[in-house]
C-alpha cells in the first residue's frame, strides 16, 4: 500500500512557478512547470542545439582545403567547438523530458527547424573568416543574455558555449586582418564574403518585433531577454567599427550613425528572402538535410557494433562474478 | 536499435576541488561514458578527474517534497558560524 499524499493542486503549483520567475531564480529539472513553458523551452533549446549541428557543415567544408596546417587546427577545434555546443543543449533538452534520438529524427524528417544563416554556401576560405566574425559575432549577441534564461540546465549550457564562442569570433577576424594585409585578390575575396554574409547575418535575429508571435510571452517567462530589434541594433552597432577597422564595406548604402538615437540606422531587411529559407527554399536547406541524414545512417553500423561490444563485455563481466 | 543509456558527468575542476555536475551525454558502456566525457567536456583542460554515473542509478530528493525533506536542517541555525556573537578584537576567529 501507498501512503496518499494530498497533491497539491495546480493553482498552487502555478502559484510557485510564477513566484519563482518572478524572483528571478531558475526553474529547474524536477520542478513543476507548465506545459507551455515546457514545449517552448524544448522547442528553442532543440532548434537551438540543431543550427549547432547543422553550422558544421558550412565551415567543415573547408577543412580539408585550409590553406595551412595552423588555419586547419584552427578550423578543426572550431567545428568540433560546435559539435560541443549541441551535445550541451541536447543534454539540457533531456533534462525536460525530451529524447535525443527522437529530436535528430525530427531534424532529419525536417520536422524542426535550425537557423537560417546555415543554408547559404561557403564559396571561399573568406567565407570561414566572415562565418566567425559575423555569424559567431551574431550568435554571441543572441546567447549572452540566454545565460541569465529562466531554465537552468539551458543556462548553464549557454555559459559554456558563450566561453568558447570568443575564440571562434576572434579566429575569424584575425584570419580576415591576415587576408586584408594580403594581396588584392585576398583582399576582393573578404569582401566578397561580407557583400554575401551581411544581411543574412542581420536574419539571424529573426523576424521584426512587430511580426514576432512569440516574443511576449518568452518575455515574460524569462526565456527570452531582449526583443529581436533591440539585438540586431546591438549587433549592427558592434559591427560597423569593426568593419572599419578591417576595411571592408559593408553592403547598406543607407548605414549612417544617428546621433539623435545613438545607434547605426540601416537599411531594411529582405523578409521574404527569410521566410523562404526558414519554408526550407534557401540555397543549401535540401543538401544541409540530407548530409546530416547520411552522416546519421552512415555511422548506425558504428553505433550497432558499440551496443554489442557493450553487451558482450558485461556478460564476461557476470560470468566471472 | 536500443538506445545507449544516459550518463551523468561530474567534473573534478582542479586538486582540492570537489568533482560537479556538468552535463550529461549518452555511451554503449562506461568506458565510452568517460571517452565522450573527455572530449565534450575538457577541450580546454576543465577537469583533472572525471565520474560518469548511470543516469538511471540517482536517486533524488523531489522539489515538491521540499519543505519537509530539508527541514532537519532549516532550524539547526546553531550549525552556522554566524550563530555565535565573538568580540570583534579576539584575534583568527
Ligand atoms: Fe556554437
Ligand atoms: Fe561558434
Amino acid at each position: 500500500m501507498t501512503m496518499s499524499l494530498d497533491a497539491p493542486d495546480e493553482t498552487m503549483l502555478q502559484q510557485h512557478f510564477d513566484s519563482t520567475i518572478a524572483h528571478e531564480h531558475r526553474v529547474e529539472p524536477r520542478d513543476w512547470m507548465p506545459d507551455g513553458y515546457r514545449k517552448t523551452m524544448i522547442r528553442q533549446i532543440a532548434q537551438h542545439a540543431h543550427s549547432e549541428i547543422i553550422g558544421m557543415q558550412p565551415e567543415g567544408n573547408w577543412i580539408t582545403r585550409a590553406p595551412s596546417l595552423r588555419r586547419k587546427a584552427v578550423l578543426l577545434a572550431k567545428v568540433q567547438d560546435e559539435a560541443g555546443h549541441g551535445m550541451y543543449l541536447y543534454s539540457a533538452a533531456e533534462t525536460l523530458g525530451a529524447d535525443r534520438a527522437d529530436l535528430t529524427d525530427k531534424l532529419v524528417h525536417g520536422q524542426q527547424k535550425y537557423s537560417s544563416i546555415f543554408n547559404y554556401p561557403t564559396l571561399s576560405y573568406a567565407d570561414v573568416g566572415v562565418i566567425g566574425w559575423l555569424v559567431d559575432g551574431a550568435a554571441i549577441c543572441n546567447q549572452v543574455p540566454l545565460c541569465r534564461s529562466s531554465y537552468g540546465p539551458y543556462g548553464r549550457a549557454m555559459i559554456r558555449i558563450c566561453k568558447e564562442e570568443s575564440f571562434h569570433q576572434r579566429q575569424g577576424y584575425e584570419l580576415l586582418m591576415t587576408m586584408m594585409a594580403g594581396t588584392d585578390a585576398q583582399r576582393a575575396m573578404v569582401q566578397g564574403a561580407v557583400d554575401r554574409f551581411w544581411w543574412p547575418s542581420l536574419m539571424m535575429f529573426g523576424p521584426p518585433d512587430d511580426a514576432s508571435v512569440n516574443t511576449e510571452q518568452s518575455m515574460a517567462w524569462g526565456i527570452k531577454r531582449h526583443t529581436n530589434d533591440e539585438l540586431r541594433q546591438r549587433f549592427v552597432d558592434m559591427s560597423v567599427p569593426q568593419a572599419e577597422k578591417l576595411g571592408v564595406r559593408l553592403p547598406d548604402p543607407e548605414l549612417a550613425w544617428n546621433d539623435a538615437r545613438q545607434h547605426y540606422d540601416f537599411g531594411s531587411v529582405d523578409w521574404d528572402e527569410l521566410s523562404a529559407v526558414i519554408k526550407g527554399n534557401g540555397p543549401c536547406n535540401a543538401q544541409r538535410v540530407a548530409h546530416r541524414k547520411a552522416a546519421h545512417d552512415e555511422g548506425a553500423w558504428v553505433r550497432d557494433a558499440a551496443t554489442a561490444y557493450a553487451a558482450k563485455t558485461s556478460r564476461r563481466l557476470e560470468a566471472k562474478t | 536499435m536500443t538506445e545507449w543509456p544516459l550518463y551523468e558527468v561530474f567534473l573534478r575542476g582542479k586538486r582540492g576541488l570537489n568533482h560537479v555536475h556538468v552535463g550529461s551525454l549518452h555511451a554503449a558502456d562506461p568506458e565510452m561514458a568517460l571517452h565522450h566525457a573527455r572530449d565534450l567536456y575538457t577541450r580546454r583542460n576543465e577537469g583533472v578527474s572525471i565520474w560518469v554515473v548511470p543516469a538511471a542509478m540517482i536517486t533524488a530528493s523531489s522539489p515538491d517534497e521540499k519543505d519537509p525533506f530539508f527541514a532537519p536542517a532549516g532550524d539547526k541555525v546553531y550549525r552556522h558560524p554566524t550563530f555565535y556573537e565573538i568580540p570583534d578584537d579576539v584575534p583568527h576567529m
